[in-house]
């Protein structure tokens, strides 16, 4: 990884001499100081003593509604307050979300975690500190402005010191926060803008317990609940009873078609629930569609069309017919892409324990307390009577099985009282009822004159990117609330219009189009169960915008890298995009190396490259993909990703380079091979074989540069790398083979068939 | 059930288990060890891999009674935060996870790999490592933690 911090500064492109202006920076600023409106989740939850508590001992918790989620957050939002107390790392204790203790911050999503609770701490600690200097002032009798701190003590210079501890220890700061503190200048950051080891890290290198999977409590006993084989089944019968009699069970659970085990063993437990399935007999539907036509069906069950301006669908804007325009050469494409899975490889687990009417669950859930208000609404319960505690899983990368393994927990507990019910569903679970990122098709023309845009339209087609535990009827979310007999099915897929909310994420290029027209057509229908996946629809979006950005120059014979300067005026994009193409050793071509017997009968090597900034606002990432596809079999072979990104001041470099190097690893598995795959009833891709991801070998060298803008806010990079990475690929495929493929996953299958 | 004597980590120790329950159950339920993960039972992933007998097992689908009599490590036997074996001083070195489920199946594989020659190349590593999955596309960092790992083992 390399950094560098920029404040205004020019360099030499491969592409020709680019200038970085100044002039947007004062815009920026000016954006960033707003006056007394409290920073991201401040806003919401003024009250300091939410969000810190001064220890006796001198150290410091802070809360946080967000939740590790693999992405680091704890150790940067840990940095930021150090950095704001001017208190040690060490001396910093993280609470993360638990909904008998932190702020309610919603879901971990969106890449939001650092503007909307590091913002909020930062500004919360700037004025604990300013709280801790005049508390100071009048203990050290020196005015406040001749005070300083550092290691957790205020201090006179070079004379007296008292800590933290000493000033407010235990005690509540029984203040809201106003707004009116300065936080720290970023320039004097010592502990925010480095690369702080992980501090969540040792624990999993050295085996001790650290995810929700490893939580023992004093009389634990193993639940497993028997999922339906498809969507549509409804339970018949089983032999409840003959399982009840298996060595260690101790309670069979069935309500409708919610059918679960209670065992004093894991393995009893799975045992008896591999014994419930063999027995169960279940009434099933044929009515999913055919896998291999989703965009035929996408097309026949549209209904809402709405016309996207600025990433946001407008209800009552009317939807204009496609542009067009004499003289001006007509440029179409569509693209596609199947449901893919968040696959996390440790399935979903949950703890619940009910004990005095009181229910307490540790889950992995990217939001406790919709979770808390979902779950008393399956088991009709008081919602204050349920604590839900944020404990970590696996990677999850959206809305994947955490919350339904909770609400399976909360049943069994609930129907088993006073011993804690730990669950862990099965592989053949997670892979066949998490909800997915939906399929989509996207249909893209553009007019090209004298090498620039001159119109553009684009429509795209989605079922929902979010159906996540709202915390109110009708209905629920939860797989247990719609398999009980009292059965609570899933609400109707709501129309959501917010800015690049869901399947619209990304849809509006950032480039400069002449005249757009972006539709989006949506099915409420769910055949297939989906939600929220890492960047939703900005993957499929951006592969479609980049992949056609590219078609596009080839077309007017311009450079790739070129093309796309051409059309942009943000002078962050084409710094981003410049220093990928530079790093990467781009090289200028105006037709691919495909089109000339590239690599004879052997390996064809090509080079791609694609940009985007994350819902126009977030992260800048440009990716330069080296590749060879071997003209015989197919097989595309990942050489090398060059990443160049962009998020303002960053907060841990490391942790930013992290999740854009495993972004481009993960999406680029993406690209290539997966699908979720399905008959008329049941998913059929149950296991890794089934349903294959990018392995070690076949995973590139990956080589990621940073720039740090401190002079600018910091800005969510958890999921910058998805959209780029796709197209990247796709563009590296074409410049190697000549060969255009739209339709993902880009499988050897479709490489051969269309090298012939 | 059978009695079943098993040797994790260097200790001696005797479970009350059914003869075929899957080594990982034991490890991690009746020994208490939370380094080995469940991942699929299949051993499609590597997230339970231990090393027993000094090869790198898929733990989820071996069954206890097979490992009994011979030598297991698990992570938790390889080192400690005070006296860490170089593959997790270089894990954390190179910060080499996102999530970090598969971090104990991944340093046992390439344990398993290192003891055996400690001068892997990038590809021999890459081919060993191939069956342990990691979602969070972390392997370019694994990659350069288990070579700096060997070459401090070689040093």
């Amino acid at each position: 990884m390399s950094t560098a911090t920029i404040s205004r500064r020019a360099f030499l492109g491969t592409t020709g001499a680019i200038v970085i202006g100044f002039t947007l920076v004062p815009r920026l600023m000016a954006q960033e100081v707003r006056g007394p409106r409290l920073p991201g989740s401040l806003s919401k939850n003024a009250d300091l003593d939410a969000w810190l508590r001064v220890e006796s001992d001198g150290s410091v918790t802070v809360f946080t509604g967000k939740a590790e989620l693999g992405q680091g957050i704890k150790t940067a939002l840990t940095q930021i307050a150090a950095e704001e107390l001017d208190l040690p790392i060490g001396r910093i204790h993280m609470i993360t979300a638990d909904t008998a203790q932190t702020p309610n911050e919603g879901y971990t999503a969106g890449s939001q975690s650092i503007q909307d609770s590091g913002s909020a701490i930062r500004q919360a600690a700037a004025e604990a500190r300013a709280i801790l200097v005049g508390l100071a002032a009048e203990r050290l009798n020196t005015p406040a402005d001749k005070l300083e701190t550092a290691d957790g003590a205020v201090r006179v210079p070079g004379g007296q010191s008292v800590g933290y501890g000493e000033l407010i220890g235990g005690k509540k700061f029984a203040k809201k926060a106003e707004g009116k503190v300065k936080p720290k200048d970023t320039s004097r950051y010592t502990v925010a803008g480095t690369s702080v080891a992980r501090l969540d890290l040792p624990n999993k290198v050295f085996g001790k317990p650290a995810f929700v999977q490893d939580i023992r409590l004093p009389g634990m006993v193993h639940g497993r609940v028997v999922q339906p084989p498809s969507y549509s089944a409804k339970l018949l019968s089983a032999d409840e009873g003959g399982v009840a009699r298996l060595p260690g069970v101790l309670k069979v659970m069935h309500d409708g078609s919610f059918l679960g085990v209670i065992a004093e063993r894991e393995d009893q437990a799975i045992r008896a629930a591999d014994a419930l399935r063999a027995s169960a007999k279940w009434q099933e539907e044929a009515n999913l569609p055919d896998m291999n036509a989703m965009p035929a069906w996408l097309k026949a069950n549209v209904d809402s069309v709405m016309r996207v301006v600025d990433g946001t669908p407008k209800p009552d804007a009317p939807v204009p017919d496609p542009i067009s325009k004499d003289g001006v050469d007509r440029v179409e494409a569509v693209y596609s892409k199947p449901y893919i899975m968040h696959g996390s490889i440790g399935p979903s687990a949950a703890v619940a324990h009910m004990t005095g009417g009181m229910l307490t669950v540790w889950s992995h859930s990217q939001g406790v307390y919709p979770l808390r208000d979902t779950i008393a609404l399956m088991l009709k319960m008081d919602k204050n009577r349920i604590h839900v505690i944020h404990a970590e899983g696996a990677g999850c990368y959206g809305h994947n099985a955490a919350d339904d393994a909770a609400g399976d927990a909360a049943m069994l507990a609930a129907g088993f009282p006073d011993r804690p019910v730990r669950v862990q569903w099965m592989r053949n679970d997670e892979h066949g009822w998490e909800p997915y990122n939906s399929a989509m098709l996207l249909e893209v023309s553009a007019g090209l004159k004298d090498g620039r845009i001159a119109y553009w339209n684009y429509d795209l087609w989605s079922t929902s990117h979010g159906t996540r535990p709202r915390g109110r009827g009708p209905g629920s979310e939860l797989t247990a609330a719609w398999h009980k007999a009292e059965a609570m099915p899933l609400p109707e897929a709501e129309i959501n219009n917010g800015r690049h909310y869901g399947e619209h994420r990304n849809t509006d290029p950032i480039y400069d189009v002449g005249e757009a027209r972006i539709v989006r057509h949506f099915c409420k229908k769910m055949p297939v169960r989906v939600s929220s996946t890492r960047s939703l629809g900005s993957f499929s979006n951006v592969f479609a915008i980049e992949s056609f950005m590219d078609e596009l120059a080839y077309r007017a014979k311009i450079d790739p890298v070129q093309f796309r300067l051409n059309h942009l005026k943000d002078d962050r994009a084409r710094e981003v995009l410049t220093l990928a193409a530079q790093k990467a050793g781009w090289r200028e071509r105006t037709a691919p190396a495909g089109a000339n017997g590239n690599g004879g009968n052997g390996k064809m090597k090509g080079q791609g490259i694609a940009f985007a900034q994350y819902k126009n606002e977030k992260c800048y990432a440009a990716i330069v993909v080296d590749l060879e596809v071997d003209r015989a079999t197919g097989v595309v072979k990942l050489l090398k990703a060059t990443i160049a990104g962009e998020a303002g001041q960053y907060i841990n470099p490391d942790g930013m380079a992290n999740q854009l190097e495993g972004g481009f690893v993960q999406a680029a598995s993406w690209a290539l091979k997966e699908q979720v795959t399905y008959d008329k009833s049941r998913i059929t891709s149950r296991d890794w074989a089934g349903y294959p991801i990018i392995t070690f070998a076949e995973a590139p060298e990956v080589e990621v540069h940073l720039i740090n803008r401190a002079d600018l806010p910091s800005l969510g990079a958890g999921e910058a790398a998805q959209g780029p990475a796709g197209a990247a690929v796709a563009n590296a495929i074409y410049d190697a083979t000549g060969l255009r493929l739209r339709d993902a996953p880009l499988t050897p299958d479709k490489i051969k068939a269309a090298i012939g | 059930m059978a009695q079943i004597s098993l040797r994790v980590n260097g200790q001696a120790q005797t479970v009350n288990v059914e003869a075929d329950t899957p080594l990982l159950y034991v490890l991690r339920n009746d020994l208490g060890l939370s380094g080995p993960k469940y991942g699929c039972g299949l051993s499609q992933c590597g997230a339970c891999t231990v090393v027993v007998g000094g090869q790198a097992v898929r733990s989820c689908n071996m069954p206890v009674s097979a490992a009994s009599g011979k030598d297991i490590t698990t992570v938790e036997g390889l080192g400690t935060p005070e006296k860490p074996h170089p593959l997790q001083a270089a894990f954390l070195a190179e910060q080499a996870a996102q999530c970090g489920y598969c971090t104990s199946g991944m340093i046992m594989q390439a344990s398993a790999l290192l003891s055996q020659n400690a001068k892997a190349d990038d590809s021999q590593i890459r081919e060993h490592m191939n069956g342990n999955l990691c979602r969070c596309g972390a392997y370019p960092r694994m990659v350069r933690a288990i070579k700096r790992a060997a070459k401090d083992m070689g040093a």
